[in-house]
């Protein structure tokens, strides 16, 4: 099977988020950046057993500066085949999706895989995206996929279960928990990525069409109240007058 | 000019989420000074609720392939160009989390998914969304003429504007697609996580999955949803679904009531946006009491049952 991997660059999940130049910038300054979890450890995973279990090359794909090549390395160290990254700045979802469908439409891949969401940006937005632009199927939050090399069959989380569908031809898939196990990458692996291919590419112009003009922060919470465990009847108290919740 | 809204509905029914949608689109119709056209595929039968959320037409198409997102993307791309709308409104639901991308390239529109208030429309339109797993806000310039914008759930409340409006049926084209939809397995009779508005979720403080009793005495007096951290998903003490924070749900309700739960950054990140967060751990040290508006520090075996008697008291 032939199958490409979108893997994005996002902060780590405990990284402190603030915002610099006027609030229009994330502050990257002391951030430490990973590959986005949904990316490595459910979409890359899974696309790397398929291809243990069936043949056939996994293609790990990027959007970004060389800054990024890091964690295209790990892609390559858990078990990508090769690598692509599409040099430019990832501005926006459509900006990303646009790149990957322009590497993905003459290349015959049979899955596309996406994590369900980037931890930074939570859109869910680049895999529907490059569905559409390949005029493909696509199965979001994929936590079950089984495939015999014809026709797939996945479950998807909905609201409070799951959908179970069977896809046949190409389709474009996000990824949630469930779908693989995290891979640790070990040495030989590490060793390895070294001297797999790494292509870059040229990023094509999009025109984009919603910009970020600013960043703030939430309002702050204000400080815990400490109630008496003996007192069960003020803590519904508060929740009734004070919270307004019940 | 109109704002089209895609309202979903959930086994035949029309739901929060799609009350949200409908009303968060005829306010945003009311301040453009257009209207709001509201579009439904499957159940036209019950979708006449709808109008009394602010839709003032309501067209429905016959279709069992709602979910399939090439289907759905190509209907609600019709009603759009039918109803020359230049706004688009769904669900930040699951449905809506694989349209919305798709929608923004078929109708060449800005997308900005999970939008928490109504666009500024007095100039360049700007609408906000929350990023970085709730830790941060983006306000979103929408440069396109045309926009598709979902609606992160919980972040308005429905009121009823109006009354019930007959639907119509209309007969787009329907694409054939490769996906097949087998079957749908779901839990009956809860309220799904995403749109409940009372959460009780415990976790590994629980100790065994026996132990669960409580925490769903609680719930069903309270009227809550139950929930779990990831550790207590993982180890199948309780099912996949209810597992909350990063990984799992991402959740946003008015009253999320942690029992057990030592707040790891990665659970926070899915529970941050609630209104209300009551904690209830015995370690005093445990991180989730800086992110709470309520504490207690005590054993859950103990305070849980007298939560449950002063909720039972509080509701005669």
């Amino acid at each position: 099977m032939n199958l490409l991997v979108c893997i994005s660059k996002t902060p780590e999940t405990t990284a402190k988020i603030s915002f610099t130049d006027g609030d229009t910038k994330f502050n990257s300054e002391g951030v430490q950046y990973i590959m986005n979890p949904y990316d490595e450890w459910y979409a890359l995973v899974r696309a790397i057993e398929l291809k243990e279990q069936h043949g056939g090359k996994v293609v790990a794909i990027n959007v970004g500066g060389s800054d990024n090549d890091i964690i295209i390395r790990k892609a390559l160290a858990i078990g990508a085949d090769e690598a692509v990254r599409v040099n430019g700045e990832e501005s926006s979802s459509l900006f990303v999706a646009t790149q990957i469908a322009n590497y993905a439409k003459d290349k015959g891949f049979d899955i596309v895989f996406c994590g369900k969401e980037t931890i930074n940006y939570n859109g869910s937005e680049v895999g529907p995206m490059i569905a559409e632009l390949l005029d493909q199927p696509f199965v979001s939050f994929a936590s079950k996929l089984d495939h015999d090399g014809s026709a797939a069959t996945i479950e998807r989380d909905i609201e409070g279960g799951v959908e179970v569908v069977k896809v046949n031809g190409p389709f474009v898939l996000s990824a949630a928990k469930g779908l693989a196990e995290q891979r640790i990458p070990n040495m030989r692996g590490i060793m390895m990525a070294k001297r797999k291919p790494l292509e870059v590419a040229e990023a094509s112009a999009v025109d984009e069409k919603v910009i970020v003009k600013s960043y703030s922060l939430p309002a702050g919470k204000s400080a815990v109240k400490m109630l008496d465990p003996e007192n069960m009847d003020e803590l519904v108290r508060l929740l009734h007058e004070e919270a307004k919740v019940i | 000019m109109s704002v089209l809204i895609f309202a979903e509905a959930t086994k035949g029914q029309y739901k929060k989420n799609a009350f949200e949608a409908v009303y968060y689109g005829s306010q945003l119709a009311k301040q453009l000074g257009t209207e709001a056209v509201v579009f439904t595929i499957g159940n036209g039968s019950n979708a006449a609720v709808l109008g009394q959320y602010g839709a003032n037409k309501i067209w429905n198409q016959d279709s069992s392939k709602a979910t399939d997102s090439q289907v759905a993307s190509a209907l609600i791309a019709q009603a759009a160009e039918k109803a020359e709308a230049n706004y688009v409104i769904l669900s930040n639901s699951a449905l809506g989390k694989s349209l919305t991308g798709r929608l923004g390239v078929k109708l060449n529109a800005g997308v900005v998914s999970g939008v928490t208030s109504l666009p500024d429309t007095s100039g360049t339109p700007c609408v906000n969304k929350q990023v970085f797993s709730g830790k941060g806000i983006a306000c979103y310039e929408l440069k396109s003429g045309k926009n598709i914008l979902s609606v992160m759930g919980n972040s308005l409340k429905p009121e009823v504007v109006g009354s019930d409006v007959a639907p119509e049926n209309t007969s787009f084209t329907e694409p054939s697609t490769g996906l097949e939809i087998i079957e749908t397995k779901t839990v009956d009779g809860t309220v799904p996580l995403p749109e409940a508005e009372l959460v009780v979720s415990a976790g590994r403080g629980m100790k065994a999955p026996e132990n669960w009793g409580i925490i769903e005495e609680l719930a069903d007096v309270l009227g809550a949803t139950t929930a779990c951290s990831r550790p207590v998903a993982d180890t199948g003490w309780r099912p996949h679904h209810e597992h909350v924070g990063q990984t799992g749900v991402a959740i946003r309700p008015n009253l999320y009531i942690a029992i057990g739960i030592s707040g790891a950054i990665q659970h926070l990140a899915g529970v941050n946006n609630s209104k209300t967060i009551v904690v209830i751990n015995k370690d005093p040290e445990a991180p989730f009491f800086k992110a709470a508006d309520y504490g207690i520090v005590a054993d859950l075996f103990d305070v849980v049952p007298k939560l449950t008697e002063s909720l039972k008291k509080f509701k005669q």
